[in-house]
């Protein structure tokens, strides 16, 4: 809107000694850019409608009834999705917290407690770990529901890369403002509740926010041990019916848009942080 | 200016080594209460880092510091133990530091940054943290910002804000660790003149400066340390018009030729 501006006071005329030329090259700098855009919207469009209709071509063509049917079904699974992500995504950010005071602890007991569980989670598969909340856990006795099991498998093996993502954070607080809280004589656990971990968690924020939009789709897994998310539900619509290509492409438009929601809310809210920070 | 009063601090025989390195060899310092005591050297010559052993921020490999009724001896081999850290902790309280670079902190408000300590360590009411800040913010002339966030300040704004953080503790002693060398030229007149007036006011200070001015000004004692000894100590007048030792000399006619004031 600065350029339009502008432009207006250059048309004013020579008077304030700039050349008309600049108004002609900021327009069509604008032009430009406009142009960029609606080729860019047109590829996109041409690209999608292609692919899904190569898909859907060796085939009979799309089910529209189907999906029209099913649509709300499916959709409900969202709202598991979102639900699930967002306990297990708490439930990570408090494992990595201890996690990571654990990998800078210079207790060798606490030390490699932390450490073997980062190692063990990364080095296996969430699969199995999913797997391993919900069937082996059953059968040394402790009977998980299987959302319970699904969320708490999530939010352990988020945990664990997190741990690694908050120990950056922590890392990254400046030396200084822990030795200025101790010289004000705070103890330790103050030191670190008050002054390190608030500004640990705003360097860590969008990675937190990449995280979940990461979890909104991993938590796809849990839908092998029963759980009614977004898959399951697809799953669920589209067998019997025989429509799987249908509800599985309702399910992935889904999941996409999901992420494109998340990922502008996770954008406005670094800007309002760098903002902060001036 | 306050008449000296009774020694509230009292630094006997610290050393330090990073590694094999002997930063501080065997300086002692006695600090009398409304005394302000400047130590000046060159850069690298231990007298921040000797500033620094005096709360343990930095552990010394021997000596001792007392600071009012607290004594802590160092101890190298245990400075992690609990009961050793609970010491240091309760000499800490009533020693105030003033850093080169602020480290305010700058997810709280200025205010906040002011009372936080004196309601975590001293268990002061948030009122009473309050009553205390403002007077302190008052007296280095912030109160229009009690409720900004350090971001938003300017330099010597940032240093201010800190003095009234550590002066919120009501601290015996105040330590100041080159207070204006991370500020523009231009605003480090403000700081100095707060400091200035808190020694004038009669407040227990040591400083760690290259401002030689500013030694001239408020300095009851000036220090001159090199290679982590004490060199030459005396009021400011006989140190910086006549010093004695060659080492001296030489430090303050490079001072005065290069015309520096923050050169670090």
């Amino acid at each position: 809107m600065a350029y339009g501006h502008a432009s207006s006071d250059i048309g004013q005329g020579a008077s304030d000694g700039r050349d008309p030329i600049v108004d002609q090259i900021i327009r069509s700098g604008h032009q430009r850019q406009l142009t960029f855009r609606a080729q860019f919207a047109i590829t996109w469009l041409i690209l999608i409608v292609g692919i899904v209709y190569l898909l859907a071509g060796g085939r009979r063509g799309l089910d529209g009834d189907f999906i029209v049917e099913w649509f709300p079904f499916i959709l409900g699974g969202a709202a598991t999705t979102v639900a699930i992500s967002g306990i297990a995504i708490v439930g990570a950010v408090v494992l990595a917290i201890f996690g990571a005071m654990g990998r800078l602890s210079v207790n060798p007991w606490i030390n490699g407690t932390a450490s073997l569980y980062v190692s063990l989670v990364r080095g296996t598969p969430l699969l199995v770990q999913i797997f391993f909340a919900y069937y082996a856990l059953a059968e040394v006795g402790l009977v998980l529901p299987g959302i319970v099991a699904g969320t708490a498998a999530l939010a352990f093996n988020y945990g664990a890369y997190m741990t690694e993502v908050f120990r950056a954070g922590i890392q990254a607080v400046p030396r200084g403002q822990r030795e200025a809280a101790r010289a004000l004589g705070m103890r330790e656990r103050v030191v670190f509740w008050r002054i390190v971990i608030p500004q640990a968690f705003r360097i860590v924020t969008p990675a937190i926010g990449n995280e979940f939009i990461a979890m909104l789709k991993d938590s796809s897994l849990v839908f092998v041990i029963g759980v009614g998310e977004l898959l399951w539900r697809a799953q669920a619509a589209g067998r019997p019916n025989v429509r799987i290509f249908e509800a599985l492409l309702v399910a992935a438009l889904v999941y996409w848009i999901l992420t494109i929601i998340f990922t502008l809310f996770q954008e406005r809210l670094e800007r309002r942080m760098a903002r902060a920070d001036r | 200016m306050p008449s000296l009063g009774e020694p509230v601090l009292n630094a006997r025989g610290i050393e330090k080594y990073f590694g094999y390195n002997h930063v501080v060899r065997g300086l002692d310092l006695e600090l009398r209460r409304h005394e302000t005591v400047m130590l000046v050297g060159r850069s690298g010559s231990g007298k921040s880092t000797f500033l620094r052993c005096l709360n343990f921020l930095e552990e010394p490999t021997a000596g001792v510091v007392r600071i009012a009724d607290i004594e802590v001896e160092a101890d190298p081999l245990h400075d992690r133990s609990r009961r050793h850290q609970e010491h240091i902790r309760q000499l800490r309280m009533r020693v105030g530091m003033v850093f080169q670079d602020f480290n305010l902190f700058p997810h709280m408000t200025v205010l906040q940054n002011c009372i936080e300590a004196p309601m975590r360590v001293k268990g002061k009411s948030r009122a009473e943290a309050v009553e205390i800040a403002e007077r302190y913010l008052n007296k280095v002339h912030l109160m229009d910002k009690r409720d900004e966030h350090p971001a938003r300040l300017s330099g010597g704004q940032k240093q201010r804000a800190a003095i009234a953080r550590a002066l919120s503790m009501e601290p015996e002693v105040l330590m100041f660790d080159e207070p204006t060398s991370a500020l523009d030229p231009e605003l480090i007149g403000e700081v100095l003149k707060v400091m200035e007036d808190l020694a004038h006011e009669g407040a227990t200070m040591i400083v760690v400066t290259h401002e030689m001015h500013f030694a001239r000004e408020a300095a009851d004692r000036v220090i001159f340390i090199d290679e982590g000894t004490l060199v030459e100590e005396g009021p400011p007048e006989q140190l910086l018009n006549s010093p004695q030792d060659p080492r001296t000399q030489r430090f303050l006619r490079r001072f005065l030729d290069s015309g520096a004031s923050g050169a670090d």
